[in-house]
């Protein structure tokens, strides 16, 4: 049984839980991530640690509602209890001091970024930071990222906050002006990491991306979050979840992503609490 | 006067009444039933208690078989286990997936003329009927710390031998619920997971302190585990990342690793869809690659799951199928497609990425090997397609790095393996010993069973005598 401590919401439909979790907190680098199982009946779900407090010996996840199970996460109170969480799984992003890193976060991704932005600011690195969401409303961890960054960009697609226009905007911007980036992390939904990746391509920047496939058992076991890289096919649990976002194939990710949209919409349905619970 | 007592022995096996192929094939209700106790005596009968029985050889943890096989023809089944459990610590999990025809039952001297005892199916019988808690030796102080990795059959057997004279011991197992392959691979309809759990609690009454949602290589490395004063860390993961064809199409939609599959239905119980969680596709035709017991299980549960169409796509003749003799006659009776010498080549994409087919290519047997293996050569222009819309790749496992990788001084042979000793299980490491199929490869529920109990005397000797060495 691992506890929820604290609980937030940060956008509509994203929140942030702080979970006990001692060993996992002990361990968990930038990059990890954890499974949950939140009853007897429950699906086996992936999510970044977001944060991680190892002297409270508690791990912060920050979530967006989009399914039975996250909905089901997200009414969860502060001192209930989720039955399974294991983690620290999957590598720790690889984190060098190389000179000016650029660090993209998409939507609920800007919450996984936060732990590595952190981490290449510590090492030594010029870190510039991009996020962006749909409209100011679905800006979160704004605070939060500026503190750990030399320069935060917000964009928003419809304009309502920072700069107009997607996350590569800005990015095609300081290409286009010569601006010196040594490396690139994307980490967002699969279209705008596939963008970020066709755009750095063009011009060498080594560039790094977090894949969210389907996951079951996320030890290696069963091969379901298969993804394919430089044509060779890695299980994004075991060997990832980062890779070279030059490699990727993402509109395979993309489909594999799509397996059981009937069966999820069953899901949905079924969630009686998830339709009317608001807290 | 001995040929008198020969020819009143029952020439052939006391059949176990099962479910009906037609009705068991739409259900997740074990297969067979088991013996009635009456059923139990008669069969028991027929063992001829040899002095030096060979049956006892071919058991790879030597259960003494004529002992108990005697307490059952006495009707007293209680005694029948507690002899059973000396030896094995899971006797309703080995009297039902223990390939017998290949071990105890297979020595049989009864078998040379007429159809071995029944062993397996006595044994069932035992815990089914019987109750028997294992002895627990009674000792002075507090015994070491032990660490065991995986709570399959190897770890859960080595914690309660070790549990049983003394060892504090604790199990690190990476999924939610303990059991390995027992929970996730082999279908309820085989083992029911009650069972499982019966045992599993047994273990855990023996003062085993039993952790899952622990990844170790990740959650605690091994040299994390000796610095928290585990004297002794016994490796017991299994072997269980999947293979793939690496054949075009196999991340298509629609494909699945066995160990996909069956952990969906098994341990998520996705065959209860929506009142679990977990989804699963359910085809209609379905393909399943392999000829062992993994492709028996995958094919029987598909079709359980609502397929009309499973073909069963082996390379080889059934000859050389690995898979139990019991379980093929099983998959055949409900229904499921058995092509032989037919080696699959390629998966069809239906235009949006889901699966169309199967393409494959008929073969025949070619030179064979001592052991009488032949190997399957390709027919030229023989491909054909397969109408299928899933295929399930049951092709074999091997061994997850994740331990290795994250234990530079632990050796492992070329395939992955950890190398460890065939008597003690002692690795390259001070203290670390393994067993089961991370050490062997996949093999099966009773020989890794048997490694860990081998493991578990040489584990209780080493704490003995570096005791003795530090005073
Ligand atoms: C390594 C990794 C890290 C992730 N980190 C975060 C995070 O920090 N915050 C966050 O909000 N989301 C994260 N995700 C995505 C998150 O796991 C899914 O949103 C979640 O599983 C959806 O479950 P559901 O039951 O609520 O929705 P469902 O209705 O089951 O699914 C909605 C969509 O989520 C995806 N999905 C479904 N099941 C899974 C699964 N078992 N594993 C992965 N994706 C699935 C599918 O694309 C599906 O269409 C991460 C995914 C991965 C692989
Ligand atoms: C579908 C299927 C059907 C089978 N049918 C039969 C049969 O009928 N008869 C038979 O005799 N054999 C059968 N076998 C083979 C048999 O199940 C195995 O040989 C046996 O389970 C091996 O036992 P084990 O303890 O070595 O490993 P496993 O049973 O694989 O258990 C290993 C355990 O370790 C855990 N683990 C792995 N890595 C870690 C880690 N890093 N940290 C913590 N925990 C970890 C796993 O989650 C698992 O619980 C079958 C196998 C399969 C897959
Ligand atoms: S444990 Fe298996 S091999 Fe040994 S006697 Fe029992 S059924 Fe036979
Ligand atoms: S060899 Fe056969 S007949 Fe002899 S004791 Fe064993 S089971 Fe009985
Ligand atoms: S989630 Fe099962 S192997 Fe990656």
């Amino acid at each position: 049984m691992y506890k929820i401590l604290t609980k937030r919401q940060l956008a509509p439909s994203v929140k942030f839980i702080e979970v006990a979790a001692k060993d996992i907190a002990a361990k968990v680098q930038p990059g990890q991530f954890v499974i949950l199982r939140l009853n007897e009946a429950g699906e086996r779900i992936p999510l970044t640690v977001a944060d991680f407090n190892r002297n409270k010996g508690t791990i912060s996840i920050i979530f967006q509602e989009i399914g039975k199970t996250t909905k089901e996460l997200g009414l969860l109170k502060p001192g209930e209890n989720i039955s399974n969480v294991v983690g620290p799984l999957g590598q720790p992003t690889h984190i060098a001091k190389v000179g000016t890193v650029v660090c993209v976060g998409g939507g609920v991704g800007t919450a996984s970024m936060y732990p590595i932005t952190r981490a290449f600011k510590e090492a030594g690195n010029k870190v510039i930071t991009i996020i962006g969401g749909r409209s100011q409303d679905y800006i979160i961890w704004e605070k939060e990222i500026g503190a750990i960054s030399d320069t935060l960009i917000v964009t928003t697609d419809d304009g309502s906050y920072g700069e107009k226009g997607l996350v590569t905007k800005p990015l095609e911007e300081m290409i286009r002006k010569k601006e010196k980036i040594d490396q690139v992390i994307a980490i967002g939904p699969v279209i705008m990491m596939k963008a970020v990746s066709n755009l750095t391509k063009t011009c060498a920047i080594k560039t790094m991306v977090s894949l969210n496939p389907i996951m079951l058992d996320g030890t290696g076991m069963c091969g379901v979050c298969r993804v394919e890289v430089n044509n060779e096919t890695k299980f994004a649990c075991f060997h990832g979840p980062d890779f070279d976002g030059h490699l990727v194939n993402f509109d395979l990710l993309m489909h594999r992503l799509k397996t059981y949209p009937a069966e999820e919409k069953i899901s949905l349905e079924k969630c009686e609490n998830c339709r009317c619970g608001h807290n | 006067m001995r040929i008198a007592a020969v020819a009143i022995i029952n020439p052939k096996q006391t059949p176990m009444s099962k479910q009906e192929p037609q009705i068991r094939s739409k259900n997740f209700n074990e297969v067979g039933l088991g013996y009635t106790k009456e059923e139990a005596i008669a069969e028991a009968k027929r063992c001829l208690k040899c002095k030096k029985p060979l049956c006892v050889a071919g058991c790879p943890v030597n259960v003494d078989i004529p002992t108990f096989i005697a307490a059952i023809m006495g009707g007293d089944f209680n005694k029948a286990l507690q002899v059973i459990k000396t030896k094995n610590s899971l006797p309703g999990v080995c009297g039902r997936v223990c390939p017998q025809e290949d071990q105890c039952e297979k020595k049989c001297i009864l078998g040379i003329k007429n159809e071995p005892v029944s062993i397996g199916r006595l044994e069932r019988a035992a815990a089914d009927f019987g109750q028997a808690d294992t002895p627990v030796q009674q000792t002075q102080g507090t015994k070491e710390k032990i660490a065991v990795v995986g709570a399959g059959p190897a770890g859960l057997t080595i914690a309660g031998d070790l549990a049983r004279i003394g060892y504090q011991v604790t199990i690190f197992e990476a999924l939610h619920k303990p059991g390995g392959v027992l929970v996730y691979g082999i279908p309820e309809f085989r083992l029911p997971k009650a069972i499982v759990e019966q045992e599993v609690e047994s273990i855990k009454k023996l003062g085993v302190d039993l952790r899952v949602d622990q990844l170790i290589g990740r959650t605690f490395t091994i040299d994390d585990l000796k610095k928290d004063g585990y004297k002794v860390i016994f490796i017991a993961s299994g072997a269980g990342f999947p293979k793939f064809m690496e054949i075009p199409g196999e991340n298509l939609n629609g494909v699945y690793s066995a160990n996909e599959f069956l952990t969906r239905v098994n341990l998520m119980k996705a065959y209860l869809f929506p009142g679990y969680d977990t989804p699963i596709k359910k085809a209609e035709k379905v393909a399943v690659i392999g000829g062992g017991n993994v492709a028996m299980d995958s094919a029987r549960t598909a079709l359980r799951l609502g397929a009309k169409k499973v073909f069963n796509v082996y390379r080889r003749s059934r000859k050389e199928m690995p898979a139990r003799l019991e379980e093929i006659e099983n998959a055949i009776e409900e229904g499921i497609q058995m092509e032989f010498l037919v080696n699959p080549i390629r998966i069809l994409d239906d235009g949006n990425g889901w699966v169309k087919g199967l393409e494959c290519l008929r073969m025949e047997l070619g030179a064979c090997d001592e052991s009488g293996r032949c190997r399957p050569v390709p027919i030229k222009g023989s491909e054909f397609i397969l109408d299928v819309e899933q295929v399930i790749i049951a092709i074999g496992t091997s061994a997850n790095p994740l331990i290795s990788t994250t234990t530079p001084d632990l050796k492992v042979n070329k395939w992955g393996y950890i190398e460890a000793n065939e008597a003690s299980g002692q690795t390259s490491k001070e203290g670390v010993f393994a067993g089961g199929d991370i050490v062997t490869g996949s093999a099966t529920v009773i020989s890794a069973m048997g490694a860990a109990r081998k493991s578990a005397e040489a584990i209780a000797e080493y704490l003995e005598k570096s005791k003795s060495e530090e005073q």
